[in-house]
């Protein structure tokens, strides 16, 4: 056994809370209009794309373990349910082992700046409320115990490659049988802090934030699209540059077909684009590129491009789909969905 | 209709689908070890305090604690000077304190491991914070003087937690996967786990893994808010017991095939035989007090191990010396142990070095190695009266003893829970 199965995708992004408004977002191209992010110390703001209040809430916010939690945890959270869908109730019944894979970038960063503040102004009088959601798995955390899940659960950390890398462990758990179904969430919040940090690299860029899940199963049954290959993670270092890498990855993944789809990483800021515009520049077929409309979601953008390739195949409109993903500072990797043929 | 992958990039390395998946497991051992802890540097310096059960908690100087409640902590003394590497002078000048203190640690056991540069060679890492003290300064800096931008790039880049792990790439020069866990304080025990079942499965043949933790000021601080830290001393399954000490420190491990080593004559360190992880549902911070999560990866590692608890000659327990995990682990052990309880030697190093958090995991494995290597019980030594829920020997005087099994526990925030069982390599 060693097929995956993508059963269910699930996504929060600034297009909205779910699949269906990013879709639509990343279809039409249409870049989602920016919001002010207030920075101290300056008078003109930083601008980002953040993600709407949800409208109706979310039924899990209203449970104690919500309350305090943090925006990644809620996007992550919501992302997942959307992704698992109608097997929640096997889960929460016990009668489905479920694997979660966490994948972050920035983390929680509200909470850490927020605390970290507290800190400087007396640390005597620091929030011990706080402290525990600045902890880089309190999402994970928070979402096994909803789905009351005690399977196996990590929390990566990395750069956006690191969400590919999360789909290539899942499988492998399945492989391994270690569960029996596996989330792979990549979860983001931003604020003026990150926003400014990524400004000291490219003041064009548009960071945003979000979620995006997969839900991954070895069964072929009502399955999305399957998972075809990962690549290596090609990692950005003394012996091989950001672009020998993207170059790399692109070499282990199919040439190109007609009917074929990239969901690539590009972002219309050529400093960031230029090494996957020419690892890709003899790509001709369909493209669709998320984060133009989106923003720069790090773990949580390299989600949703995954999403809009496996809505593209169960839609018909593709029968294969690369994702590329250049990371910021760590590893360019790729990965490959194909159609499945329920009538076969 | 579906695609096939080419011929050609079928053959080249991916992470899916596994191109060596092995259904028959392949045993796996250390051939190198490195280790940094407020004990010292190094395999020697180590052994023997943990041997003799020495302290190292000492005062804080790395940053302002005049406001806390507690003002120590097991902070590591580095040398000024790092071991040598292959990273130019302005890599090395971009170091933070969890990098240097994770290069100590990475050349010891690669020097000891005799691999060489070049080739692809996976990296596992754990770790809580990264180099979360250069994010503090970005944060200052920013805060102070906003429109001053002075090396707050560098220090952007150099805090995230992947950087601390390309700077292993180049200061060996190779290159890989880089995995970070950051499952709190399970992260390092985790990181082994997987590296070792990445090894097992097939999917590699060499791992270069650990964990590394810096003390930190917004760490420090959240473990002093939470009332977690020791106002006294922290003395792990006292009946008294009033809190942790923070630490800080990095251990690695390089692992690879038993066969691969046995092949170059490489000195076998010890050989991991088993590896659980679970979640505790209970709580984000407190664990169930009877301990079902431990009890669960306990469980399955000993599964996986194919060992009875009978066959442990040693634990050597997260005991943090809070009175929730204690109790909780305590009930794990009684549970797991079963009959033989009065018979598994259990004591928690944390009274000597602190809790290194992500460290933690990677240092208490090496502590492990080092307890069967050399045929001695690690003693917590700060124990005065042991509470009357263990109901297993408490370790609380230097011995030697005859091991063949240990088992080492790691419990996190958030209920990541890890277990790894060591076998003695004679």
């Amino acid at each position: 056994m060693s097929r995956i199965f993508v059963h269910g995708c699930g996504a929060v992004s600034p297009a909205g809370w779910g699949v269906g408004p990013m879709i639509t977002a990343v279809s039409s191209n249409t870049p989602i209009p920016l919001r002010d992010l207030p920075r101290p110390g300056w008078e003109v703001p930083l601008r980002a794309r953040q993600v709407p209040p949800p409208e109706p809430k979310p039924g899990f916010l209203a449970q104690a373990r919500f309350r305090r939690s943090s925006p990644i945890t809620q996007y992550s959270v919501a992302a997942a349910l959307e992704a698992i869908g109608n097997d929640l109730a096997r889960v929460q019944a016990g009668n489905l082992r479920l694997g979660v894979v966490l994948c972050v970038m920035s983390g929680c960063v509200n909470y850490s700046r927020r605390f970290y503040d507290e800190v400087l102004r007396d640390p005597a009088t620091a929030s011990p409320l706080v402290f525990p959601e600045t902890v880089f798995n309190a999402p994970a955390s928070h979402l096994a115990a909803l789905l009351g899940s005690p399977a196996v659960n990590y929390t990566l950390v990395g750069d956006p490659g690191m969400f590919l890398q999360g789909v290539a462990l899942a499988s492998q758990w399945l492989i391994a049988d270690h569960c029996d179904a596996c989330l792979v969430v990549g979860g983001e919040e931003c604020d003026w802090l990150t926003t400014g940090a990524f400004h000291l690299f490219s003041r064009s860029i548009i960071l945003s934030d979000g979620a995006g899940a997969l839900y991954l199963k070895s069964d072929r049954d009502g399955a999305r699209a399957e998972l075809s290959a990962v690549t290596d993670s090609h990692s950005f270092n003394a012996r091989q540059t950001r672009l020998q890498a993207a170059r790399g990855f692109r070499a282990q993944l199919p040439s190109c077909a007609p009917d074929h789809l990239l969901a690539d990483g590009i972002q219309q800021t050529p400093r960031f684009d230029d090494d996957e515009n020419k690892a890709w520049q003899d790509w001709s077929a369909a493209r669709l590129s998320p984060k133009a409309a989106l923003g720069e979601g790090l773990i949580a953008a390299a989600g949703w491009q995954c999403i809009t390739a496996v809505e593209a195949l169960a839609a018909g409109r593709c029968t294969a789909a690369n994702v590329s993903v250049v990371g910021c500072n760590q590893q360019a990797i790729g990965a490959h969905f194909v159609r499945v043929n329920h009538a076969d | 209709m579906t695609t096939t992958l080419p011929r050609k990039a079928r053959t080249n390395p991916v992470l899916f689908p596994p191109k060596n998946h092995s259904l028959q497991s392949r045993r796996v051992v250390v051939t190198g070890v490195g280790i940094v802890t407020s004990l010292g540097l190094g395999w020697k310096a180590n052994a023997e305090g943990f041997r003799l059960g020495r302290v190292a908690i000492r005062p804080v100087t790395l940053f302002d604690v005049s406001r806390q409640r507690v003002k120590v902590a097991g902070e590591a003394q580095l040398p000024v000077k790092l071991p040598s590497h292959r990273l130019g002078q302005r890599l090395e000048a971009r170091l933070d304190r969890a990098a240097k203190l994770l290069l100590f640690a990475a050349v010891e056991a690669w020097q000891q491991s005799g691999w060489n540069a070049g080739g692809s060679l996976p990296i596992v890492l754990g770790t809580t914070s990264g180099g979360m003290r250069l994010g503090e300064i970005y944060y200052r800096q920013t805060l102070e003087t906003p429109h001053r931008f002075r090396q707050q790039a560098t220090r952007v880049m150099n805090y995230q937690t992947q950087s601390q792990a390309r700077a292993l790439e180049d200061a060996f020069g190779f290159t890989g996967p880089i995995t970070i866990i950051a499952n709190a304080c399970a992260s390092g025990a985790n990181a082994i786990g997987h590296a070792w079942e990445l090894i097992r499965e097939g999917h590699c043949d060499r791992v270069l893994t650990g964990g590394y933790d810096a003390l930190s000021q917004l760490v420090f601080a959240g473990f002093d808010s939470l009332q977690a830290l020791s106002p006294t001393q922290c003395r792990p399954f006292d009946a008294h017991r009033d809190g942790l000490a923070i630490g800080e420190g990095a251990a690695v491990l390089t692992l690879e095939t038993l066969d691969a080593a046995q092949k170059r004559n490489a000195e076998i360190l010890g050989e991991i035989v088993g590896y659980g992880a679970s979640l505790d549902l209970h709580h984000l911070t407190q664990p169930h007090p009877e301990g079902d999560a431990a009890l669960a990866s306990m469980t399955a590692a000993s599964r996986v191990a194919e060992l009875r608890p009978d066959q442990i000659g040693y634990i050597n327990a997260h005991g943090t010396g809070t009175p929730m995990n204690d109790g909780a682990e305590a009930n794990a052990i009684r549970r797991w142990a079963g009959d033989c309880v009065s018979a598994v030697p259990v004591s928690s190093t944390k009274s000597a070095i602190g809790h290194l958090l992500g460290a933690a995991g990677a240092v208490e494995t090496v502590i492990c190695l080092m307890a069967l290597r050399e045929q001695w019980l690690p003693p917590t030594s700060t124990l005065q009266e042991t509470d009357p829920v263990c109901l297993f020997p408490v370790v609380r005087k230097p011995a030697w003893a005859k091991l063949h099994y240990a088992l080492t526990n790691s419990f996190g925030f958030g209920g990541a829970n890890a277990t790894l069982i060591l076998r003695r390599w004679t």
